[in-house]
């Protein structure tokens, strides 16, 4: 497969190291009062998709960029690639 | 032996004569011949013996999809079984023997079989080696394997060379046939970066067997311009001997180029193979198409193959595949074997046509039947006909080619879940569905199989794909007839008539098969075999389907297709692994103290990609305990030094770096001093331990992590996920350093007597004390790092150095240490002391540990957000009696504490329900004088001073023991802060 890096533009798969599902970057807030069970779903629970699916990767033999991969599972085809960075921005990690 | 079915004409060089030997025999060839081509010149029918029933065969077709003539090719470690003498091009000095035989080609004992094929029929294996259960490994196995298989492996070394690249282009055109040289010609001469690969050794494909003119020219000979015109432009890279055996995902394609295959042996410096990956903007595929037999009774006797293979030995190789031959078709492409036979001289028989609309001949003779039966042992010598009228005619011949159809090469359109369509006129399954991005399928490929069309749709894909503007090139004039065939797949007999000739599969075997219920495509493949051999049925599969569809009564595309998979031919292992093989495998790491400890005589051991020094042996000593033992109880009494250079390190700077450590760490480190290290242990978000180490803290902005060796990458992907997925605003930045800095532990009562002699600084108790850490210098001036962290439990440091001079460094630290008798230490002295001082390692952190489990629960800071802080608080992981660390000793000091044998009650039952916990880590201490060992116990704590049992059913151990503290040595830690 070949990522199209937001910075570097496209690379080959193998430079890649994949970590799956990437709903890990909505880690929970440890202080709610649900907090057991938010990390229980967080650490154990995933979607397998058959079909789009958004993803870590990390880009391991090129610039140490995790990556968000938007890939469907069953084509292979990839529509959009986002710094994980940015994704984490997006859904409010700033703080 | 003269070349007795050597005839006129043929793209092969007569000026220069080849030697090879096939079976030991002596024979003679030409540049141009394949194996198999110079055989049927020599009169050689009979090449090699089928796979179940050992029944004598010969050449089936002429290109890669051969299922009978596979052969071991050369001999010594070069020696490589399954070589398919249709693509082995001849070169001089050959050789090549038959295989799956017992005895003589002629005479093969394992022939027998073929007597008992009643009971040797699909599901054979499953149905017979059942019982009794405990024959199967004593017996059964051994039998099957030994039968099982076709050639033999030299066992040894392949002394060749394969390599591997990567290639890019805007448009990749597989194969050269007409629509593949007219697609490369027009992509070529638009500037567009051109890579057109083909399997054969001479470009052109098809019409190079026959005897077509186009654009007024031999079809061989206008090949050989238009390369020669590719040739020329820069712009095309031509590959031949280069198959295409897989399309994978977003246009890379794989390849393996033959580099060295059609020569003796390699030439010097040169690999054998090549494994490309072509990774192109655009996809032509032009591979042609396979002709397909008809199944009759005994129709796998040598000299009975493909007509279209006749035709090419006779066209393209000058080689009649008998004297007398005769033809056995559906369609009209059967009689043009027949046709251009006649007019090489060759005595035609006759041609016989399941149609009763026959083509008439005014040269030979045209019957409307079916052949029924043929003769001859160990080669053909009659054919049996049923003509229309029910009568039966005997045709004397010695080959006899058969025409069932064409199935265009659909495979590279299938390795994207693409399934192929069924197309009435040619019935046969032409490319549908889904095609790779990118692809695009042109000529014989695409079911457009006369050549004229073949020009046609080459120009058409490249015109289109490439966006070119304007009207098609101007084309060649060929021929353009139509395709005439009418499906027919068997000829109902009473004997076997086969399918799958490599594999042994009869129509029978398909009727059997759906008897018994295995009614879908993929479970008659797997029930009969049936096209899992090395063709990978491309011969053989379409006939399966087709009697599947009239069993079950449904239509072929109702049936339709397994799945066609990379690669596709038969690919060396070799290939695959490239040059990483041996000492290659992977890459090796040294530490900046390699060659000198090489010079001391050191035994390395690999520890991930790194080889660090294991032990130092000295003169004398003969086993490692005794180097082990020594360097153990110098380091304890004087001083020892160990390179420690493979720990993995991260700079960690920035403003929020003590906050991105408390994050990654579940102890504190806000308030960790300017100055100080203190011990790290790193959960993952499930709560059980990750990996620990020593984070120093050198700037209030600025601190170094350490890792476990094993841990150095995972842990770093690991710390660049908090920071970027987790906390993507912390004003944090880390870097591995890992191979920055050569780091050396210096441990024992003498160790900063030694440093003394090398820093710049003043290193004293008062003014650097236990957990110190510093920027500092040494030897006047370079520039270094100073840890005072053991891991030996002894007065130590870890200094570090840019690795430039860590092989100096080491030097130094001999120099300055000789009046203290310096002991370099590896590994395992490494391993011991952190054992006797009860220091957990991999061992201990093996991925289903906690921090409680370790002992170190309430290091778990409650105080703030840490991975892993909320799970490790789970119920589950905090029950009564859960495991905690403790040291094991025998009762016995002579017993040993083996790791991994498991700790019971000193009374009562000894089976899994009462196990009370396992041992981790174990040695030989040589401080104490017995074994110790680490290990995990239930409620181990409070249990210390117990009388246990250690057992391990598996070994035979069974040792009376005693639980004590993990710390063997120096429990209240005073040689460290000495």
């Amino acid at each position: 497969m070949i990522i199209d890096h937001p910075l570097l533009g496209p690379r080959d798969s193998a430079e890649f190291t994949y970590m799956g599902d990437a709903k890990l970057i909505d880690r929970p807030d440890p202080d709610a009062a649900t907090a057991a069970r938010d990390f229980y779903d967080y650490a154990y629970l995933r979607d397998n998709p058959a079909g789009w699916h958004d993803e870590l990767w990390f880009h391991e033999q090129g610039d140490r960029s995790w990556l968000v991969v938007t890939r469907n599972t069953i084509t292979h085809e990839i529509r959009q690639v986002r710094l994980a960075r940015d994704v984490a921005r997006a859904r409010g990690r700033s703080t | 032996m003269s070349q007795k079915n050597r005839i006129s004409g043929g793209q092969i060089d007569r000026t220069k004569t080849l030697n090879f030997t096939f079976d030991g025999k002596r024979y003679t060839g030409h540049p141009g011949d394949t194996l198999a081509s110079a055989l049927l010149a020599n009169g050689v029918r009979l090449m090699g013996r089928s796979f179940k029933y050992h029944r004598p065969r010969g050449v089936l077709t002429a290109g890669s999809e051969e299922p009978n003539a596979l052969v071991e090719l050369r001999s010594g470690a070069r020696q490589e079984p399954n070589t398919r003498a249709t693509t082995t091009e001849l070169f001089d000095g050959l050789t090549a023997k038959s295989q799956n035989r017992l005895g003589s080609l002629r005479f093969d004992a394992m022939a027998i079989n073929d007597r008992f094929s009643n009971f040797l029929t699909a599901g054979f294996y499953y149905k017979t080696f059942m019982w009794p259960k405990a024959f199967w490994e004593k017996l059964y196995e051994p039998i099957i394997r030994k039968a099982a298989g076709l050639g033999s492996l030299s066992l040894k070394d392949d002394p060749d060379v394969y390599d591997k690249g990567f290639l890019h282009c805007d448009m990749l055109i597989i194969g050269a046939g007409p629509a593949g040289l007219v697609a490369a010609l027009t992509a070529g001469r638009s500037g567009a970066r051109v890579i057109l690969a083909d399997e054969d050794f001479r470009m052109g494909g098809r019409i190079n067997s026959e005897t077509f003119v186009i654009g007024g020219t031999s079809g061989a000979d206008w090949a050989v311009t238009a390369i020669a015109e590719l040739g020329s432009l820069p712009n095309v890279r031509i590959m031949p001997r280069t198959t295409v055996i897989g399309a994978f995902d977003h246009g890379i394609y794989g390849a393996v180029e033959r580099v060295g295959d059609h020569l003796a042996t390699s030439e010097t410096g040169k690999p054998r193979q090549i494994l490309w990956r072509i990774y192109s903007k655009h996809t032509v595929l032009a591979a042609g198409a396979t002709e397909r037999p008809i199944a009759f009774d005994n129709n796998d006797r040598p000299g009975i193959m493909l007509a279209s293979a006749m035709r090419t030995y006779a066209n393209r190789f000058g080689v009649a595949a008998d004297k007398r031959v005769a033809i056995f078709t559906n369609n009209d492409d059967g009689h043009r074997t027949a046709a251009d036979l006649h007019a090489k001289g060759v005595k035609i028989a006759a041609v016989v046509d399941i149609r009763p609309d026959v083509p008439r001949s005014l040269d030979y003779e045209v019957l409307h039947g079916e052949v029924v039966d043929t003769k001859g042992r160990l080669g053909l010598t009659f054919a049996e006909v049923k003509l229309g009228d029910g009568s039966i005619r005997t045709l004397e011949c010695g080959a006899l080619g058969v025409s069932g159809g064409w199935n265009p090469n659909v495979h590279l359109t299938c390795h994207q879940r693409g399934r192929p369509t069924w197309n009435e006129t040619l019935a046969a399954f032409v490319p549908g569905g889904t095609l790779p991005p990118g692809m695009v399928v042109a000529g014989a490929a695409n079911g457009d199989m006369s050549t004229h069309r073949a020009l046609q749709g080459g120009a058409q894909a490249a015109q289109t794909v490439l966006d070119l503007e304007g009207p098609l090139p101007d084309l060649p004039q060929a021929e353009d007839a139509p395709i005439n065939v009418t499906p027919f797949w068997y000829v109902e007999g009473a004997s076997r008539a086969w399918l799958d000739q490599q594999n042994d599969v009869t129509v029978k075997d398909v009727k059997l098969s759906h008897q018994e219920g295995f009614r879908s495509v993929e479970h008659l493949k797997r029930y009969t075999t049936l096209g899992m051999a090395t063709d990978q049925g491309k011969t053989s599969n379409m006939g399966g389907l087709a009697i599947m569809a009239e069993l079950a009564g449904k239509t072929i595309p109702e049936v339709g297709t397994t799945m066609f998979r990379p690669p596709y031919t038969p690919t060396a292992i070799g290939v695959f692994a490239g040059r990483h093989r041996g000492k290659d495998f992977h890459p090796t790491r040294l530490t900046p103290s390699h060659k000198w400890a090489e010079e001391r005589g050191a035994v390395f051991v690999e520890v991930g990609n790194w080889l660090r020094a294991q032990w130092f042996p000295r003169a004398g000593e003969t086993h490692w305990r005794q180097s082990v033992d020594r360097e153990v109880l110098a380091t304890r009494a004087s001083v020892g030094v160990c390179d420690v250079t493979t720990l993995g390190k991260v700079d960690v700077q920035g403003r929020d770096a003590a906050a991105f450590l408390n994050m990654i760490y579940c102890n504190g480190f806000g308030k960790l001093a300017v100055g100080k290290t203190r011990y790290g242990l790193m959960l993952r978000e499930d709560g059980i331990a990750m990996d620990d180490g020593t984070a120093g803290r050198l700037a209030e902005d600025h601190f170094v992590v350490t890792t476990t060796t094993a841990n150095a990458l995972p842990v770093y992907r690991h710390m660049e996920f908090v920071r970027q997925c987790l906390a993507p605003d912390m004003d944090v930045q880390l870097i591995s350093t890992t191979e920055a800095w050569a780091q050396y532990a210096v441990a024992g009562p003498n160790a900063r007597k030694l440093l003394e002699k090398i820093v710049d600084v003043d290193i004293s108790n008062d003014a650097f004390p236990f957990m110190a850490c510093s920027n500092i210098t040494i030897c006047d001036g370079l520039r270094a790092r100073l840890f005072r962290i053991s891991f030996s439990g002894e007065l130590a440091y870890e200094i570090a150095v840019p690795t430039a001079y860590g092989d100096a460094l080491m030097r130094k630290i001999m120099e300055a240490g000789a009046e203290f008798d310096v002991t370099p230490y590896g590994t395992e002295a490494l391993g011991v002391m952190r054992i006797e001082k009860g220091h957990a390692a991999g061992n201990e952190l093996n991925g289903t540990t906690t921090a409680a489990n370790l002992g170190i629960g309430r290091m778990v800071s409650g105080l703030k957000d840490s991975i892993g802080k909320v799970l490790s608080q789970r119920a589950g992981l905090n029950a009564e009696g859960d495991l905690r660390q403790v040291g094991i000793k025998p009762v016995n000091p002579a017993d040993p504490v083996p790791a991994g044998a498991h700790l019971m009650k000193a009374t009562g039952p000894v089976d899994a329900a009462h196990d009370q916990g396992y041992v981790t880590s174990a040695c030989y201490s040589p401080t104490l004088g017995h074994a110790i060992a680490l290990g995990f116990l239930k409620d181990g704590s409070a249990r210390l001073g117990e009388r246990m049992r250690l057992v391990s059913p598996l070994t035979g151990v069974n040792v009376d023991v005693e639980i004590v503290s993990a710390h063997f040595i120096d429990p209240d830690g005073e040689r460290l802060r000495a």
